[in-house]
């Protein structure tokens, strides 16, 4: 890793559903399960609350990488909200890689209240993704500040 | 051509005069060769105006949306891949079948003006369609080639020549599909990350926010537009940065995932001639390859890809990702 | 611009230890709105809230701003602060800098950097939060049961005993349900009707159970605590209130020939009938399909026959209408049909019958009398084969995936009481594996093999071919990887349970989700497995998925509880994170009710003023009695007209601006 990107600090947005990956971050708090400060959460009632107008507008303003995190399929507090958050993020991630942004910035987990550990190791792999991939110069601004 | 338009205008004054409905949906001569218009005709008379040519291109199910609110019947001529737009739209509770009087219109394929400017062909005063020739009388003399080289793209990846609802139907209809309909979609595909961004940037570089695309979709049909509203502070008619353009493309197309039938309409009528439908092939692509095949306006009473979920639907993520 | 106040919280060392929680107190002053912050070793303690409280009445601030620990630990008790300092709860916002900041980051420059943008977040929140109130809806203290199996008869018995009136539908002239049609049951054997019957009796005499009999549930409308049902009580063509059931119509009635459905058709019934001999209640219908006298008109035995003048022929279906505050589904099941099973020769032979049909056969008052014969030529069987997982776990689409549950010990059961009675006779069991976890019931199904000298074969039957003097049964023996040919008299198919086929109606009535074999669906599979995802509906049996009877018993009480919990309740408070459509933008395309899993949103036709342009529209509208505030419809409409109270698009919209700022 060359000293240019080690110093690289990227703006993560995490969105959390409520009951299970917010609870998730709790834990992985509690526990003491370090990940990079990059990685700022916002706390959602539910996966399927997520619009892709806030993932976009995350990627207007600056974000370099947009995780969206749920309750384990089957396991929706609200029975079938991430259901329907799997199928509008697959169809919108599948879409912004077609338009070439890399699709490393895009990430949904499953995350259970229980599952610290997981949560913490999701957030140090996604850090460590988005570190790889840079800044983002696409999505920010596709069609000046990279021309 | 042009007995089967005298029948279509024949039934139209018919069906104005019996009463039977109150105004006609249809095209109206524009003030050159090759722009007619979607009209609303009130009295017989007006329906002298009448056209239907390989220029009427124009999906008039959208404006059935406003025809539904009014008095009265409404008789709207439909083509069969309009029929699709109109069926979602009932499906959305849009349309007021009860109001529509539907009569189902051959086609055998529109013509694309883009086209034939690319091709040089300029000064058009009018324009002859006979069988698979096409006359052109310009102001530089006359001119002649295939019809089919003239189809809008849509017309080459047809989704068939079956009306999905009508009344009655006029016309026959003739086969126009001969390439593959995800074809462009796939070729993109294949490309590195890096090509197919420089590809959209380019694309959508051209994007004036002229918001034609909007307009004429009959899947894109809010009473105000998200983009017009203060809901996600993005309302700005001056586009705040020019990230602007691609977010309201990706959502617009995001908006009408599962719902649009694929017209053609957004492209067609785009002035800088961005390929816009090749947002909504993506998506119907991916939903087929996803979900299962899935054509918007075929069925009224079956769930859309979005408002649907099975257990074992694929993940999101790059990994699992498939192309 | 709303007056805001920032408590940034120690939380003893918790925080202080690695955020600067002086400096982040600083930084947030400098954000607009922001009049008043400061921070304090335990914002949650008396002291801190009374902090909290002053600043307010002080400050007059219209909103606040916690940064302490999760949202999931104190929001409650910060909420309850504001209120009794007189802010609305829901102008509070919590910044999580314990669990999401100083507890994972150990820089305290980073740390107390992202403390500083974690407050910025909520502040931008908190300025567009709208104080909420929470809603309130009234109770209906009566309850329906749909349903007059055990699961049904249990819940109405554990609601009325406290306290509460409770009504039974059910479908058929009798309650008792499937239940009724056993006769002995797992893994104790005592006879079913002797533990069921008092229970019928005590729901018919219990003063707050009223049972609608050959009744259905015809349309439901409203939501939680205050359900309007209309319920089609079917025309008996006999007088309740003056038959005494004393039975002659049913001896003279000269039409015999109706198929008797409580004997799964084995042997035909009278058209004026009772179900059994124990029905509850005891007054019979007249079946009008058989009925000589609505056929042709000539008749009138039973009329004239009947001393207390009960018979009436003009009697028509009565439709009642009644409040309920809550609704319990008890529909149960039935096998499933065997047309599509042609190799076990089913429908070729009368000597291969599935379980149920055997139950009739060995209750005394079944179509053998209670001797077990074979239905071809009424002689014993010498031996008999029985077939299990027939439609159960199975992977084409004729079969049903899941396990069925209750073959493997009923069989266990027929097979102890074939080889008690009948000695003679061979029993062998083909199978794919004997699930028997529940109390006591490995140890019956060990009985069964190693007392009663059952012969268990590991392996699936393929074929059943009636021949001369019996039946040939071709299976293979996976244990000694044989193929079996053998004759046998009988065949006894364990064949698949299925809801009740009117669920799918009844689903759509109550709004309530069913799965894709057609079980209701529970509120939450591990932590809410009585209650629908729709408030106030309650599942009781097998409705919900397989189960044996002390399962449906413990399932039925629980589903009762979870009634009478409600009931109890004079007022219910409604969250108010509901969604909210906003009538201007509605299109009416429906996208938001078809991914609401609780049917909170309707449509309805409503003159709306847009800008002084009136005109009837259809618009969406949500029920805050029913919405639990998930925000799928919130994406689901394209034009943004659905909005979640407390975490709204413009509010969701500002803590990302926050955020990446």
């Amino acid at each position: 890793m060359s000293i240019e990107k080690s110093e690289f600090r990227p703006k993560i947005v995490a969105f959390c559903c409520n009951w299970c990956s917010y609870a998730g971050a709790d834990l992985a708090g509690s526990s003491r399960l370090s990940y990079p400060a990059d990685v700022k959460i916002i706390r959602v009632p539910c996966s399927c609350r997520v619009n892709p107008m806030f993932i976009l507008r995350a990627f207007q303003k600056g974000a370099d990488g947009v995780i969206l995190c749920g309750c384990h399929p089957g396991d929706c507090h609200y029975s079938t909200g991430n259901y329907y958050a799997r199928r509008r993020m697959k169809l919108l991630f599948s879409m912004l890689d077609f338009i070439g942004v890399e699709s490393g910035r895009t990430r949904v987990e499953w995350v259970s209240a229980a599952e610290g550990v997981k949560f913490s190791q999701t957030m140090n792999a996604f850090v460590e993704e988005i570190r790889s991939l840079g800044k983002n110069v696409r999505l920010e601004d596709l069609r000046c500040r990279n021309s | 051509m042009q007995e089967f338009m005298n029948e279509m205008i024949r039934r139209g004054k018919e069906l104005l005069s019996g009463g039977a409905v109150q105004r006609v949906l249809g095209w109206k001569k524009g003030d050159l060769g090759y722009n007619p218009e979607p009209a609303f005709f009130l009295g017989e008379q007006d329906l002298d105006e009448f056209v239907y040519d390989g220029f009427c291109g124009a999906n008039l199910s959208k404006f059935m949306i406003e025809a539904s609110k009014m008095e009265g019947k409404t008789l709207v001529f439909l083509k069969p891949c309009d029929t699709y737009s109109y069926k979602q739209l009932l499906m959305e509770h849009r349309v007021d079948r009860e109001k529509s009087y539907i009569i189902g219109v051959g086609c055998s394929g529109k013509l694309d003006v883009n086209k034939m400017q690319r091709e040089g062909i300029r000064g058009i005063k009018s324009v002859e369609e006979e069988g698979d020739v096409l006359r052109f009388h310009t102001v530089y003399g006359e001119k002649e080639c295939p019809r089919s080289r003239m189809l809008l793209e849509r017309c080459h990846v047809c989704k068939g020549k079956e009306h999905q609802i009508y009344d009655e139907r006029i016309g026959e209809s003739e086969e126009t599909g001969d390439r593959d309909r995800f074809e462009q979609v796939r070729q993109i595909e294949a490309m590195e990350p890096e090509e197919r961004f420089a590809f959209f940037k380019g694309e959508l570089s051209k994007c004036i926010r002229c918001n034609a695309c909007r307009n004429v979709c009959p899947a894109c049909s809010c009473r105000k537009c998200v983009f017009d509203g203060s809901q996600f502070d993005s309302s700005q008619k001056a586009n705040a940065d020019s990230f602007e353009e691609q977010m309201f493309h990706i959502i617009r197309a995001f908006h009408v995932t599962g719902r649009c039938t694929d017209c053609g309409e957004c492209s067609r009528v785009c002035p800088q001639g961005i390929p816009l439908h090749l947002f909504n092939r993506k998506l119907i692509k991916d939903i087929n390859t996803f979900y299962g095949e899935y054509q918007a306006g075929v069925s009224t009473d079956c769930e859309m890809p979005l408002t649907d979920y099975t257990a074992g639907d694929p993940e999101p993520n790059a990994a699992e990702r498939g192309r | 611009m709303q007056k805001i106040g920032v408590f940034v919280c120690h939380c003893g060392s918790n925080i202080a230890a690695t955020v600067d929680v002086a400096r982040v107190a600083e930084e947030i002053r400098k954000e607009p709105g922001v009049v008043h912050a400061e921070d304090y070793p335990y914002m949650c303690s008396e002291a801190g809230q009374a902090k909290i409280a002053s600043a307010i009445k002080e400050k007059g601030l219209t909103a606040i701003v916690v940064c302490s620990c999760s949202p999931r630990m104190h929001e409650a008790t910060f909420r309850k602060a504001a209120s009794r300092a007189g802010l609305n709860p829901y102008m509070v916002e919590i910044a999580n800098i314990r669990e999401h900041c100083s507890w994972i980051h150990k820089d305290r420059e980073e740390a107390t950097e992202k403390s500083v943008i974690l407050a910025r977040a909520a502040v931008s929140k908190v300025n567009l939060d709208t104080p909420l109130q929470p809603g309130e809806s009234r109770v209906t203290k009566r309850a329906l049961v749909i349903g007059g199996g055990i699961a049904g008869i249990q819940t109405a018995l554990d609601i009325a005993d406290a306290g509460y009136e409770v009504d039974i539908v059910e479908k058929t002239p009798s309650i008792g349900g499937r239940m009724s049609q056993l006769d002995k049951t797992f893994p104790t054997l005592d006879c079913s009707a002797c533990i069921l019957t008092p229970k019928m009796v005590e729901a018919a005499a219990h003063e707050k159970i009223t049972l609608y009999t050959y009744s259905e549930v015809e349309s439901i409308s409203g939501f939680v605590g205050d359900f309007t049902v209309e319920i089609r009580k079917k025309a008996r063509s006999v007088d309740m209130s003056k038959c005494t059931g004393c039975g002659v119509c049913q001896e003279k009635c000269p039409s015999r020939k109706a198929p008797n459905e409580f004997n799964r058709g084995l042997d035909t019934r009278s058209a004026i009938y009772t179900p059994f001999a124990q029905a509850i209640p005891n007054v019979p219908v007249i079946d009008r399909e058989h009925c000589i006298k609505f056929k042709t008109g000539k008749c009138g035995v039973c009329a004239r026959v009947c001393q207390a003048g009960a018979i009436d022929y003009e009697q028509k279906d009565e439709l009642i209408t009644r409040k309920y505050g809550a609704i319990v589904a008890a529909t149960g099941f039935d096998m499933i049909k065997l047309d599509q099973f042609d190799e076990f020769a089913y429908s070729q032979s009368p000597d291969v019958i599935t379980s149920l049909e055997l139950e009739r056969i060995m209750n005394a008052a079944g179509p053998t009398k209670g001797h077990l014969e074979k239905l071809s030529d009424h002689k014993p069987p010498k031996s008999m084969v029985f077939v299990q997982c027939v439609g159960s776990r199975g992977q084409t689409c004729r079969d049903k995936s899941y396990c069925s549950k209750i073959c493997c010990m009923y069989t266990a059961k027929h097979a102890m009481l074939i080889r008690d009675k009948y000695p003679d006779v061979d029993v062998t069991v083909f199978y794919i594996d004997v699930r028997t976890p529940g109390k006591n019931f490995d140890e019956f199904y060990r009985r069964a093999v190693e007392e009663y000298g059952v012969h268990y074969i590991k392996g699936q039957v393929g074929k059943v071919a009636p021949t001369e003097g019996g039946l040939l049964v071709q299976a293979s023996d996976l244990l000694d990887n044989r193929q079996i040919l053998m004759k046998t008299d009988m065949v006894v198919l364990a064949a698949a349970i299925e809801p009740d086929p009117d669920v799918r109606r009844l689903a759509t009535m109550l709004t309530a989700s069913i799965d894709t074999n057609n079980f209701l669906t529970e509120a939450h599979p591990k932590l809410r497995p009585v209650e629908s995802p729709t408030a106030g509906i309650f599942l009781s049996g097998v409705c919900q998925g397989p189960k044996d009877i002390p399962e449906t018993v413990a399932q039925a009480g629980a589903a009762a509880i979870k009634a009478v919990g409600l009931l109890a309740k004079d007022k219910l408070v409604t969250n108010p994170c509901t969604a909210k459509a906003d009538e201007l933008l509605c299109n009416g395309c429906s996208c938001c009710a078809r991914v609401c899993p609780y049917g909170a949103i309707t449509y309805e036709e409503k003159e709306i003023n847009d800008h002084g342009i009136r005109e009837v529209r259809r618009v969406a509208a949500v029920n805050d009695a029913l919405c639990q505030g998930c925000g799928a419809c919130t994406v689901a409409c394209p034009s943004g007209a659905m909005d979640l109270q407390g975490f709204s698009n413009r509010q969701i919209t500002a803590e990302v601006d926050a955020i990446c700022r």
